[in-house]
């Protein structure tokens, strides 16, 4: 039975799956309710001076029937008293002591920081998490991304907290940067003992087209939001990636953006992430959905022989690459299973409007279509817009040529193919 | 127009075997569809509706270019998207149905489309600048309908002679009551003609009334869109007992009126394709208890659709296999029907003669066939009572174009509906070419 037990920078928690700094971890009873239904670790809901908030505060993109594949809020940090959020911390520390219980905090003067970090640690937080990264509100307010977009105050505040801190200290960057890796050094110049990546990303999720007012609406205005939610994963992948390949860089990272079930777990652990934090799935589906995630990383490190998490972090990571470190001479076609296809040609679409025209339908009277192979550049649309799983493959061609990529190109003259589907 | 029917009508007991849908399921229904390329749910649309186009518009909110599609196509779009047989065309030709999954519900997101168009009294069609010609539609039935819609919209002024008081012809007087009432049909037949320039001459008998002389002197082309005639006969001892009617007859009778159905114990039903199988679900809905198909070939070569029998089969009915009607017999009224095995060619076996206790037999094995009503005129040619045309239903008379039942011999709404739009492209592209001089040819595209 593979072990689950995870150490994020010196955090512990039974299993890597936590709740993000956000609504669901508003309140005591909120995450002793989560816990319950078998998350490892939650971030508290930031703790600072409390502020008020606006009504509405949230807004969803649904695309061809699926609802809030991506979705943004516009709301603040807490707006509950300090004291009733310590003594929440203290009774649910209280009653999951191996649960991680991660206070996520926003203040501004060093005194303010040092007092909070001190209160936080005195209620029994495992960790801190510094919200570098609020996009909205706070910001404007020289908090949040405006010290998570700024190296040098950044790494400032991390070292305050580094040195009133007794627990270990995530920094939470924002991805509202051009590149993520001077924001992470900056944060381990500071002594972070671990970052977490991404906070939400500035958006305007949509426009009432009826009121002419952008979404979520405040009486006649809104503003701009935090984008998350499934639809920003790529992003945060990359984000991740981009740090846990940085060889410098060297500490923790907790993922964050869009995981909504294991496989997105999985992906964000194989990147370089020791535990990942999930939000948006939450607020739509609720806690349970945290049964599957831990059947489904536990089958899935069954069947792929990994005993410990430890084992899985950052094992996608040396594949993650250069361009000019890709094989130009690599080759794959399109192969369509006939007894799978179901003659939508969905796929003679695709390719026909949207990729290099080698997809045809067929002349002998089905309505499996051919690919023209010799057209055909492996560019994998047609197998992206199959409904059927498993009926487009992308296969290799053996070519006959030795690997060669750009940089090999430039520097040594290696031979390239001819291009395929360059007219 | 004389359309309007009476209330207490006895299909109004009918609810709708396919109910409308809510925004909700028709937007979760039209989000499933793959907006297949050259997709064969259109191929399989004797309309050729762009299916995949009109449930992407529900998916958007773009209802109103979604009915514009459908009626783009098929103006009867409405009445089809409630009594076509979607289940052999369209929807059976779903990819889903490889994928083993549910296909879509085209027939019912085409009723969520149209009726919006309906409710909202959407229109979408302007007649064109007038031709100055003129075209005689005999019939108002669907294909006459499509026809002159179709022609107005070129700009051709059209008279429809229609011997009845009502629109919509079999549409109306026909369909299956738990698929569309009569009033819907008449409905759609006005919202057709409201496009303006479409003269209906209820009462018109042609032949009688109004001579086909007299049709092609006053006009410029004549469309036939005449139906089917009267319900066949078996010419069994005793047809004329009371009690014994003819199926097409009754089910008018039933959707316009009323039929009292209280004192009917026992109903047999005498053939096995789709009016059969209605007037059984009918019998059934309207409170008999035994109700008894009498077929004369096994359930597997039953004309009637699969998927209507299986309804009907669920509501209860029985059949009697391989069997044929030899007798009514009772007095005053129906008592029994006298019935014989018959072996797989049809001849009877001897000794095997059996009685079905009956208060009303319906008779649906067919109805007659109009075309020797013109056989007088040179060049039009008949087959088995059916008018030959070509695939654009121009006869072999010149300016005289036919369509629907009389032509097909008969078929569905939607058949009647594409034949009668591509009759009226045929009569325009004659009239042009008339115009311009020329005597034959092909057709100016």
């Amino acid at each position: 039975m593979p072990d689950l037990s995870t150490n994020c920078a010196g955090i512990k928690s039974p299993n890597p799956f936590w709740l993000a700094s956000a609504p669901p971890t508003n309140s005591g009873l909120q995450v002793q309710r989560a816990f319950g239904a078998g998350w490892g670790g939650a971030v508290w809901k930031t703790l600072g001076q409390p502020i008020q908030n606006v009504s509405s505060r949230f807004g969803a993109t649904t695309i061809r029937g699926v609802q809030a594949a991506g979705f943004n809020n516009i709301e603040l940090i807490t707006d509950r008293s300090l004291e009733v959020n310590f003594r929440e911390v203290a009774e649910t520390k209280r009653l999951f002591p191996k649960h991680a219980v991660v206070v996520s905090l926003m203040v501004e003067s060093r005194e303010e920081w040092r007092d909070i970090i001190k209160r936080s640690i005195d209620a029994g937080a495992d960790g801190l998490e510094l919200n570098f990264g609020c996009p909205h509100g706070m910001c404007e307010r020289g908090m949040g991304s405006a010290v998570g977009q700024e190296p040098k105050i950044n790494q400032e505040i991390t070292s305050w907290a580094v040195e009133y801190s007794t627990v270990p200290v995530l920094v939470k960057l924002t991805p509202n940067v051009g590149n993520i890796v001077p924001h992470g050094m900056a944060a381990r110049r500071g002594g972070a003992h671990g970052v977490s990546l991404i906070n939400t990303i500035k958006s305007i999720i949509s426009v009432d087209i009826d009121r002419f007012v952008p979404e979520p609406r405040v009486a006649g205005l809104s503003t701009n939001g935090g984008y998350c939610g499934a639809a920003v994963k790529p992003i945060a992948l990359h984000m991740v990636a981009a740090l846990a390949r940085e060889k410098d860089f060297g500490i923790p990272i907790s993922g964050i953006g869009g995981i909504s079930n294991w496989r997105d777990a999985v992906e964000f652990i194989l990147l370089g992430s020791s535990s990942v934090q999930v939000c948006t799935e939450v607020m739509l589906r609720g806690y349970r959905v945290v049964e599957d995630m831990l059947e489904g990383l536990t089958e899935y490190m069954r069947t792929h022989n990994f005993a410990t998490i430890d084992q899985m972090v950052g094992r996608a990571v040396p594949a993650f690459a250069e361009w000019g470190d890709l094989d130009l001479n690599y080759e794959t076609v399109a192969k369509i299973d006939a007894n799978k296809c179901i003659g939508c040609h969905v796929c003679v679409a695709a390719c026909h409007d949207g990729a290099h025209q080698c997809i045809h339908p067929s002349t002998n009277g089905t309505r499996v279509p051919t690919v023209d192979e010799s057209e055909c550049v492996g560019c994998n649309l047609c197998q992206i817009v199959c409904p059927v799983p498993g009926c487009i493959t992308m296969e290799e061609v053996k070519n006959g040529f030795q690997p060669a990529t750009w940089n090999d190109h430039v520097t040594n003259h290696k031979p390239l193919r001819p291009k395929k589907g360059a007219h | 127009m004389g359309n309007v029917l009476p209330t207490g009508r006895s299909e109004e007991v009918f609810d709708d075997a396919k109910p409308a849908m809510s925004r909700e399921q028709a937007l979760a229904e039209a989000n499933r569809c793959l907006f297949c390329t050259d997709a064969p749910c259109i191929k399989a649309c004797p309309t050729a509706i762009d299916i995949p186009q009109f449930i992407r518009k529900i998916s958007t909110g773009n209802v109103r270019g979604s009915a514009r599609t459908i009626f783009e196509s098929n103006i009867l779009g409405m009445s089809c998207a409630r009594v076509c047989p979607v289940e052999v065309l369209c929807v059976g030709a779903c990819v889903y149905n490889h994928m083993h999954s549910p296909p879509i519900q085209i027939g019912r997101l085409q009723r969520y489309a149209t009726d919006a168009a309906f409710d909202a009294d959407w229109r979408f069609f302007e007649a064109g600048q007038d031709s100055g010609k003129s075209i005689a539609l005999i019939g108002a039935g669907p294909a006459s309908l499509a026809c002159a819609h179709e022609l107005r919209r070129h700009g051709h002024r059209c008279t429809i002679y229609e011997q009845k008081m009502g629109v919509g012809g079999l549409n109306t007087t026909g369909v299956a009551p738990y698929k569309m009432r009569a009033d819907r049909s008449v409905q759609e037949a006005e919202w057709v003609l409201r496009i303006g320039g479409i003269d209906v001459r209820h009462g018109a008998t042609v032949g009688s009334s109004v001579s086909l002389a007299q049709l092609e002197q006053q006009h410029d082309a004549v469309f036939i869109g005449a139906g089917l005639g009267a319900d066949s006969r078996l010419n069994a001892p005793g047809e004329d007992t009371p009690g014994v009617v003819g199926a097409v007859h009754w089910i008018e009778r039933m959707k316009l009126g009323c039929v009292d159905l209280s004192a009917v114990k026992h109903c047999v039903i005498v053939g096995g394709g789709n009016t059969a199988i209605d007037c059984v679900r009918e019998a059934l809905g309207l409170g008999v208890r035994s109700v008894t198909m009498v077929y004369r070939a096994d359930e597997s070569a039953m004309p009637g659709y699969e998927h209507e029998w299986a309804a009907a089969k669920k509501a209860g009915a029985r059949a009697e296999w391989r069997a044929v009607v030899t007798a009514f017999e009772g007095t005053p009224s129906l008592q029994r029907v006298r019935c014989q095995r018959v072996d797989a060619d049809k001849r009877p076996v001897p000794g095997s003669e059996f009685t079905l206790d009956a208060d009303l037999a319906l008779l649906a094995i067919g109805q007659s066939k109009l075309g020797q009503l013109f056989a007088g005129l040179a060049g039009i040619a008949l087959d088995k009572g059916r008018i030959v045309t070509d695939a654009d239903g121009r006869t072999g008379r010149a300016g005289w174009f036919a369509a629907g039942d009389c032509a097909n011999g008969g078929k569905e709404v939607v058949n009647a509906a594409a034949e009668g739009k591509r009759a009226a492209i045929a009569i325009h592209n004659h009239l042009l070419q008339r115009s311009s001089g020329k005597s034959n040819g092909r057709p100016h595209a």
